[in-house]
């Protein structure tokens, strides 16, 4: 009696486990559908309008949700050819690639000042240089306008890689900080007694081993550079001089008119870069370079 | 190689005194282990001498130069660390070399002393890998290995053993002496396992409180402890402490404990004891003097209810109760009696300790008296 008890109730608890597991693993999928249908349906309008023709895209008898049955490249030849589009492309190119670099240059090494080199008020400083990231650019942008104008930098990107270091530096600091911390201490004594440097000590084990939150880093001052509006739609006013973001909305929407299949087009466009870099860092993200380093 | 010498060192942290001036000589080539619980202040003492602690007061010195205000990389010592340190993106080679490369060393010195040590640890194999690739065991022995490739004066040891499982302990503690009556470099080990520090050490420090208890080789510390600390920190099962009173009848010395006991003193220790008599005093005696009758040797029979019993296959642990406190007694499997019934003990007195409670002293019985010539074996 007791044998067949012993027997039965596994087996009874194991379909039970098997069965929860497939409604958890269905209600994950379906929510993940859910999640995926909602933010890719932009993407697919905007892919749909931008092959499209301005008379395809304004003829009412049409579903802007279909597909077109004459696809065409007007839009994007004429956004290359007709408009500053190649032009505010390589701005914004500039731009981010300098902004980027120089968040770097400034970030890591205070991160590691930060995070890892115990100093009076350094706990107070981390913090305060995360709290002037929660001031939004809607509310810096009047006082920079200021500032940026005395140094002669307005209606110039190079202003711009002075002021988006505002927005990046703060976050950027505050996640290399964390994984900083997160490097086992033992790991900077062992390089001390090895007789590194703390420059040594920060290129040669702390920079390789946060490869990780250096490159999650960059993704996140890449994709603000990249996207950010409010600063050049107020310091710029030259076509020759505009980014991606303000520039298309300042050529592409005159008045009231809204040359939509251009404006997909260069969204989609702009959007590609971000996209390829996210693709293509993501793996780092997972490769979990601390592994090893110590027990586990 | 060199000497390692602490003169009245302190260490404070804001206002808890960790280390409360502790003085301290190692000779060259030694093998000396600190031990004690967790904050004693062991490990604290090991990193002022790495140099990764200020120390606030007293003066370090290694082979003969005062090193307080040397930066760790000056001071000529290798460290192995509890959790390994190992630089997770480089390979064992790179891990090992660092130091080396840091300091210029030509490529070709570098692999000659990589290699040597690889040897020495067996680990050649594993050269290319990299720390997450090795387990455990592996990852200390690169660890040891970075140490030995700098050629150091000094080797620290910072709880090497401590993450490792019970088996591969033991097997790296022989590793490690191995290494050391190879390579012969002084070294400080720290360690909270007091058979870890039995077995590695020439000379045991304890330590306690931030201050040093006893320094001694293993045996005096085993068999000749100063303190009720030391007595009670080393062996394992640890020491029995009993309240007791000693008492004088009719000339010869006794010790009288609770639920009846009454344990005659051995004659050769009357005379170091007799001036405790009739006062309240703590007794010792360590669970392997506690054993079944036996026919041979002398020794204070008793009797009394088998509380627990733990086989442990060569031996057995028997305890029994004496008002109120647990007593441990070490004896043959077939002699054990299981709980509940009466058993025949014997006590053998010559290896009593007899505590002064009111400063945990253990009273000092000259040299002479000891049958176990702990004290002469200094």
């Amino acid at each position: 009696m007791t044998a067949v008890a012993a027997d039965t109730a596994p087996v009874i608890r194991g379909g039970s486990l098997r069965r929860s597991r497939r409604w958890a693993l269905i209600t994950s999928y379906v929510c993940l559908a859910l999640f995926a249908i909602f933010f890719l349906t932009p993407p697919y309008y905007q892919l749909v309008t931008a092959t499209k023709s301005s008379e395809e895209i304004s003829n009412q008898n049409t579903d802007p949700w279909l597909p077109s049955f004459a696809p065409t490249s007007e839009n994007i030849v004429n956004l290359w050819t007709k408009t500053d589009f190649p032009i505010y492309l390589r701005n914004t190119s500039i731009v981010t690639a300098c902004v980027v670099a120089l968040t770097m240059i400034i970030s890591v090494p205070a991160a590691f000042a930060l995070g890892r080199m115990r100093f009076w008020g350094s706990g107070i400083l981390a913090t305060g240089v995360f709290l002037t990231y929660l001031v939004p650019d809607s509310l810096l942008f009047l006082p920079l306008f200021k500032v940026v104008g005395s140094l002669g930098l307005l209606n110039s990107y190079w202003g711009l890689m002075l002021v988006y270091p505002t927005l990046t530096v703060p976050f950027c600091t505050w996640i290399m900080i964390g994984y900083f911390q997160s490097i086992p201490k033992e790991l900077d004594e062992a390089a001390l007694i090895d007789g590194a440097s703390h420059l040594q000590m920060l290129f040669k084990i702390f920079i390789p081993v946060a490869l990780p939150g250096l490159i999650a880093a960059t993704i996140f001052a890449f994709t603000v550079s990249w996207a950010e509006f409010v600063y050049p739609m107020a310091f710029i006013f030259n076509s020759s001089q505009q980014v991606l973001t303000a520039g298309t909305i300042t050529t592409l929407v005159k008045a009231d008119v809204y040359q939509w299949g251009m404006i997909m087009t260069a969204a989609l466009i702009a959007a590609a870069p971000p996209l390829i870099l996210y693709a293509f860092l993501m793996d780092y993200y997972i490769a979990g370079l601390t592994a090893g380093a110590t027990k586990g | 190689m060199a000497q390692v010498t602490l003169s009245k060192v302190v260490k404070k942290f804001d206002q808890t005194e960790a280390v409360r001036g502790i003085d301290l000589d190692i000779a060259d080539q030694e093998f000396v282990v600190l031990v004690g619980p967790s904050g004693c202040g062991k490990s604290t003492t090991l990193r002022m001498i790495a140099g990764l602690e200020e120390t606030t007061a007293g003066e370090i010195a290694i082979g003969g130069q005062i090193v307080n205000d040397l930066p760790p990389k000056d001071r000529d010592i290798a460290m192995v660390f509890q959790n390994y340190a190992l630089y997770p993106h480089m390979t064992v080679f790179e891990n090992m070399s660092f130091g080396l490369r840091l300091k210029k060393f030509p490529k070709a010195e570098i692999k000659q002393r990589v290699e040597r040590a690889a040897r020495i640890l067996d680990i050649t194999e594993l050269l290319n890998r990299r720390p997450r690739q090795l387990s455990g065991g592996q990852r200390q022995r690169v660890a040891m290995g970075r140490a030995i490739v700098r050629n150091p004066k000094v080797f620290l040891f910072d709880e090497p053993l401590s993450n490792l499982d019970a088996k591969l302990r033991v097997q790296m503690r022989t590793e490690i002496k191995k290494v050391h009556q190879q390579v012969r470099t002084t070294t400080v080990y720290v360690t909270h396992d007091q058979i870890e520090a039995m077995t590695l050490a020439d000379r045991v420090v304890v330590m306690n409180g931030g201050l040093i208890e006893q320094i001694g080789t293993p045996h005096e510390l085993y068999h000749a402890p100063k303190t009720r600390f030391v007595a009670g920190f080393i062996g394992s099962p640890a020491m029995n402490f009993l309240p007791c009173r000693l008492i004088e009848t009719s000339g010869a010395l006794s010790v009288q404990l609770g639920a009846g006991l009454n344990l005659p003193i051995a004659a050769e220790h009357a005379a170091g004891y007799r001036p405790y008599v009739n006062r309240e005093m703590v007794f010792g005696i360590r669970p392997e003097h506690i054993t079944e009758t036996r026919s041979y040797g002398a020794g204070a029979e008793f009797t009394m209810p088998v509380d627990v019993v733990e086989p442990m296959g060569m031996e057995t642990m028997v305890y029994f109760v004496v008002d109120g406190v647990e007593v441990c007694a070490r004896v043959s499997p077939e002699a054990a009696l299981p709980p509940g019934e009466r058993m025949r003990f014997m006590a053998d007195m010559r290896h009593m300790h007899l505590i002064d409670p009111t400063n945990d002293k253990v009273v000092d019985v000259p040299a002479a008296d000891r049958v176990d010539g702990a004290a002469t074996a200094a």
